[in-house]
C-alpha cells in the first residue's frame, strides 16, 4: 500500500512569501507585543552573547541567530506545551522561546552547573525536558530522524501531538533530510518540518550547494505539503505555521515550511564572512524582521513611544538577570566528569548470575 | 568451515533436563515475549515484517502483532535507527534490527552522535532506552562488505552498552535486560549462530548485561572470547585437554562495559591467556583485552598473551580464503600449545 494510495497529497507548493504591508485586523496589540518581545528577548540576548565571547566568558562555538528571529518567534506560537521541538546548533532563539529560562541557556553557554544541561551541552546542545526541547544537535540534519522517532512514539501511542523539527538549508543536502521525509510520509507521521532557509550552509552559497534552490519541491516531491513564505515577516511566520501545525494535529501527516530568511552576522564567531558581499548583508538588513514589525506596529498605531520603550527594557533587564545568573554559576566538580554516560544502575543488574 | 555443534553451559550443574532450542528461535521467542508483556515494544527494521527478517528471526511476528508494532522500514538506516532513538527517548521500548553491521555505519551519526550522547549532552536528563540488534560476522562467503565483526568497533563508545551472545541462553535472554536497560543497548548476533541450538532461556533464570561466564572451567590457560568464536574456542579446548592442556574459556558476554574482575580472576589462575576474536587484530577489542590484562594482571602473567584475530583483510569472498582469514580451533590450539610452551 502506497502512501499516495492512502494520501493523495499535494505536490504543490503554497506560496506566501511576498512582502505583507498592512496588518490583519485580529491582530491584537497583546499579541503583537509578545511577538516583538520575543524577537527582542532573542535578539538583546544574543548581542550580549557576542560581547561575552569576545570577553571568553562563553567558548566553543557560538552561532548566532540575529536576523533570523522573526521565524523561531512566529513558528513557535503555533505548538502547545504538549507538542515538542527539535532544533539546531543555532538554537538559543528556539529554546528561549519554547520557554527554557534564558537564566539557564546563559548559565549553560557559561559552562556553568547551574545550566539547563549543567554545563555538558554548551552553546550548541541545549536540552530541556521540561519544556520537551529535545535539541541542540550540531550534526546537521541529525535531528530530523530524532523528530520522525518522536512522531512516531506519539502516533503509535495515540496523542495528538506534534513534533516541530527546525533545520536549516544545508540538512537539505544530507542523506538523513530525505530519508527522515520519506519515512515521516510513508508512515503519516505528526512532523512540522520548519526549514530555515538563510541562504547558506557555513559559507557555502545554495545556489553552489542544490541543484534545486526551490527547497519546498523538495518536501512536496515526497508528497508533504510544502509552503514557502517569508521568513523575516513574523505574521507570516506565525500565520503560515500555524496552518501547518494544525493540518499535522488532526491527522494530515508531516508538513513543511520553508522560510526565507537571512542571517546578518557570520556563521559563528570564527568567520571571517570572506564569501558573502558586504553590500548583500546590507540589502537583507533593510529586511531586520524587528525593525520591519515595528515599523508596521507604529504605522498601524499598535506600538506607542513608551510600549516600545517598556519592551526593549523588558529585554535588557531579562538579560541582565541572566548574565547575574550565570556569572553567579558554579563549576561542577570534575569528580562528577564520567557522570551522565549510562544512568544509574538499575536494580535487575543485580540478577544472580 | 563448519558451524560447531554449540553445547550446554559447563559451569552451571544441571538439575534436570532443559528445553532444547536454536540461537534463531529464541531470539524471536524473546522478541514475542518481550511484545506481549510490554505494548511500548515494537520491531523495526528493514523485511522485517513481510518477509519475515533477513535471517528469519521475526519470522510470523507480523501475523501476531500486525504492521504497526513489525514495521517494515525503507531502506532508510540512518532514518529508522534514528527513529528507534526519537521513539525511545518519548515514551517507546523499540527494538530496531540493522540487516547486517556493515549497514549499520549507514546509522552510525544516530548511534555515535545521538544514542550514545543525548544522556550526556542533556545533563542526565533524557534517557534513550533503545535496543539495536545487528548482525555481524564473517563465515558466508559474503565478502567485505556483509562479514565484517566490527562489534569491537562500537564497543570504544561510552554511552552504550555492547552485548555479544555466544549461547541461545544469552541469545534469547539478552533482550528483556536491554529492554529494561535506561541507554542504549546494541546487541551483536553472530548470523552464522542463527541455526545452532542449546538450552533455551529459562524466564526462571534471568542472565544480566554485566557479567562474563566462565563457560568451561580450567586450570592451565584462559582462553577469552565471545559471540561467534565461542564454540570454535570450546572446541579448540576439548582438542586441548586430549593434549593434557586444562583450558578455561571466558565468554565476555558483553564488550561494553567489559567484566574485568571475571578475566583478570581467571587469568590470575591460569597465568595464561590467548584472546579469541573475530575482529581485526590492530586497534580491536582484543587489543584492549591485552591492555588491561597487562596494566592490571601483568605479575600474574608467566608468558605473554597470545592473540587470535581475523586477518588483516577485508573479508575475501573465496572460501578457502576466507577461513584462512577466520579464527579457527586450529589456530586457537596452535595459540594455547604456544602460552604452554609447546610446540609442534
Amino acid at each position: 500500500m502506497s502512501a499516495a494510495a492512502k494520501h493523495p497529497a499535494t505536490h504543490t507548493v503554497t506560496h506566501t512569501a511576498q512582502l505583507a504591508t498592512g496588518l490583519p485586523a485580529e491582530l491584537t496589540r497583546e499579541h503583537a507585543h509578545e511577538l516583538l518581545l520575543d524577537m527582542l528577548r532573542v535578539r538583546r540576548m544574543e548581542e550580549r552573547c557576542a560581547e561575552l565571547y569576545q570577553a571568553t566568558k562563553i567558548r566553543g562555538f557560538l552561532h548566532l541567530y540575529v536576523g533570523e528571529e522573526a521565524v523561531a518567534a512566529g513558528a513557535m506560537r503555533a505548538l502547545t506545551t504538549e507538542d515538542a521541538v527539535v532544533a539546531t546548533y543555532r538554537e538559543h532563539g528556539h529554546a528561549l522561546i519554547r520557554g527554557v529560562p534564558m537564566e539557564s541557556i546563559l548559565a549553560e553557554m557559561y559552562g556553568k552547573q547551574e545550566g539547563c544541561c549543567r554545563g555538558r551541552g554548551g552553546s550548541m546542545h541545549l536540552f530541556d525536558a521540561d519544556t520537551r526541547f529535545y535539541g541542540g544537535n550540531a550534526i546537521v540534519a541529525g535531528g530530523l530522524p530524532l523528530a520522525v522517532g518522536l512522531a512516531l512514539a506519539d502516533k503509535l501511542q495515540g496523542r495528538r501531538r506534534v513534533t516541530a523539527c527546525f533545520f536549516g538549508d544545508g540538512a537539505v543536502a544530507e542523506g538523513e533530510f530525505h530519508e527522515s521525509m520519506n519515512l515521516a510520509a510513508l508512515w503519516q507521521l505528526p512532523v512540522l518540518f520548519l526549514c530555515e532557509n538563510n541562504l547558506y550552509g557555513m559559507g557555502t552559497g545554495i545556489e553552489r550547494a542544490q541543484s534545486e534552490t526551490h527547497l519546498a519541491l523538495k518536501a512536496a516531491a515526497y508528497r508533504v505539503p510544502a509552503w514557502d513564505v517569508d521568513g523575516m515577516d513574523v505574521l507570516a511566520t506565525e500565520d503560515t505555521a500555524r496552518k501547518a501545525a494544525e493540518a499535522v494535529r488532526e491527522g494530515g501527516g508531516p508538513h513543511f515550511v520553508e522560510f526565507r530568511t537571512y542571517r546578518f552576522r557570520a556563521h559563528s564567531m570564527f568567520d571571517p564572512e570572506l564569501y558573502r558581499d558586504k553590500a548583500e548583508v546590507a540589502t537583507w538588513k533593510e529586511r531586520d524582521p524587528i525593525a520591519l514589525f515595528r515599523a508596521r506596529l507604529r504605522g498601524a498605531d499598535l506600538l506607542g513611544d513608551e510600549e516600545d520603550a517598556e519592551l526593549e527594557a523588558l529585554a535588557a533587564d531579562e538579560v541582565e538577570r541572566a548574565v547575574a545568573f550565570a556569572e553567579a554559576g558554579t563549576w561542577e566538580d570534575v569528580a562528577e566528569l564520567e557522570r551522565f554516560v549510562y544512568s544509574d544502575p538499575v536494580a535487575s543488574e543485580e540478577v544472580a548470575r | 568451515m563448519t558451524v560447531s555443534t554449540p553445547r550446554p553451559t559447563p559451569t552451571a550443574p544441571e538439575a534436570e533436563p532443559k528445553a532444547t532450542t536454536s540461537y534463531r528461535e529464541a531470539v524471536r521467542e524473546a522478541i514475542r515475549a518481550a511484545m506481549r508483556a510490554d505494548e511500548r515494544v515494537f520491531l523495526m527494521g528493514e523485511d522485517v515484517g513481510r518477509y519475515g527478517g533477513c535471517y528469519a528471526v521475526s519470522m510470523g511476528l507480523l501475523e501476531e502483532f500486525g504492521e504497526e508494532r513489525i514495521r517494515d522500514t525503507p531502506l532508510s538506516e540512518s532514518a529508522f535507527v534514528g527513529a528507534g532513538i526519537g521513539a525511545a527517548m518519548n515514551g517507546m521500548r523499540p527494538i530496531v534490527e540493522i540487516m547486517t553491521v556493515n549497514f549499520s555505519l549507514l546509522a552510525l551519526d544516530q548511534i555515535l552522535n545521538n544514542a550514545a550522547t543525548i544522556l550526556h549532552m542533556s545533563g542526565g536528563q533524557l534517557n534513550v532506552p533503545v535496543v539495536i540488534r545487528i548482525a555481524t560476522g564473517g563465515g558466508r562467503q559474503l565478502a567485505a562488505q556483509h562479514s565484517h565483526s566490527l562489534e569491537g568497533w562500537y564497543a570504544h563508545i561510552p554511552g552504550i552498552k555492547v552485548a555479544v551472545p555466544g549461547t541461545v541462553e544469552d541469545a534469547g535472554g539478552m533482550l528483556a535486560p536491554a529492554l529494561a536497560d535506561p541507554d542504549p543497548v546494541l546487541i551483536f548476533e553472530n548470523a552464522l549462530l542463527y541455526n545452532g541450538s542449546g538450552p533455551a532461556p529459562d524466564a526462571a533464570r534471568p542472565v544480566d548485561l554485566v557479567h562474563a561466564a566462565v563457560r568451561r572451567a580450567g586450570a592451565d590457560v584462559s582462553l577469552l572470547t565471545y559471540g561467534g568464536s565461542l564454540h570454535k574456542t570450546l572446541d579448540a579446548a576439548e582438542a586441548l585437554e586430549a593434549e593434557g592442556i586444562d583450558a578455561e574459556v571466558v565468554d565476555l558476554r558483553m564488550l561494553r562495559p567489559l567484566d574485568d574482575a571475571t578475566i583478570l580472576s581467571s587469568v590470575a589462575r591460569t597465568h595464561r591467556v590467548v584472546i579469541v576474536d573475530e575482529g581485526w587484530r590492530s586497534g580491536g577489542i582484543s587489543a584492549e583485552l591485552a591492555a588491561r590484562i597487562a596494566e592490571r594482571a601483568f605479575f600474574d602473567l608467566e608468558v605473554p598473551p597470545e592473540r587470535v584475530c581475523s586477518a588483516e583483510v577485508p573479508l575475501p569472498y573465496a572460501k578457502h580464503m576466507e577461513e584462512a582469514a577466520l579464527p579457527s580451533a586450529e589456530r586457537i590450539i596452535a595459540a594455547a600449545r604456544k602460552v604452554m610452551g609447546r610446540h609442534g
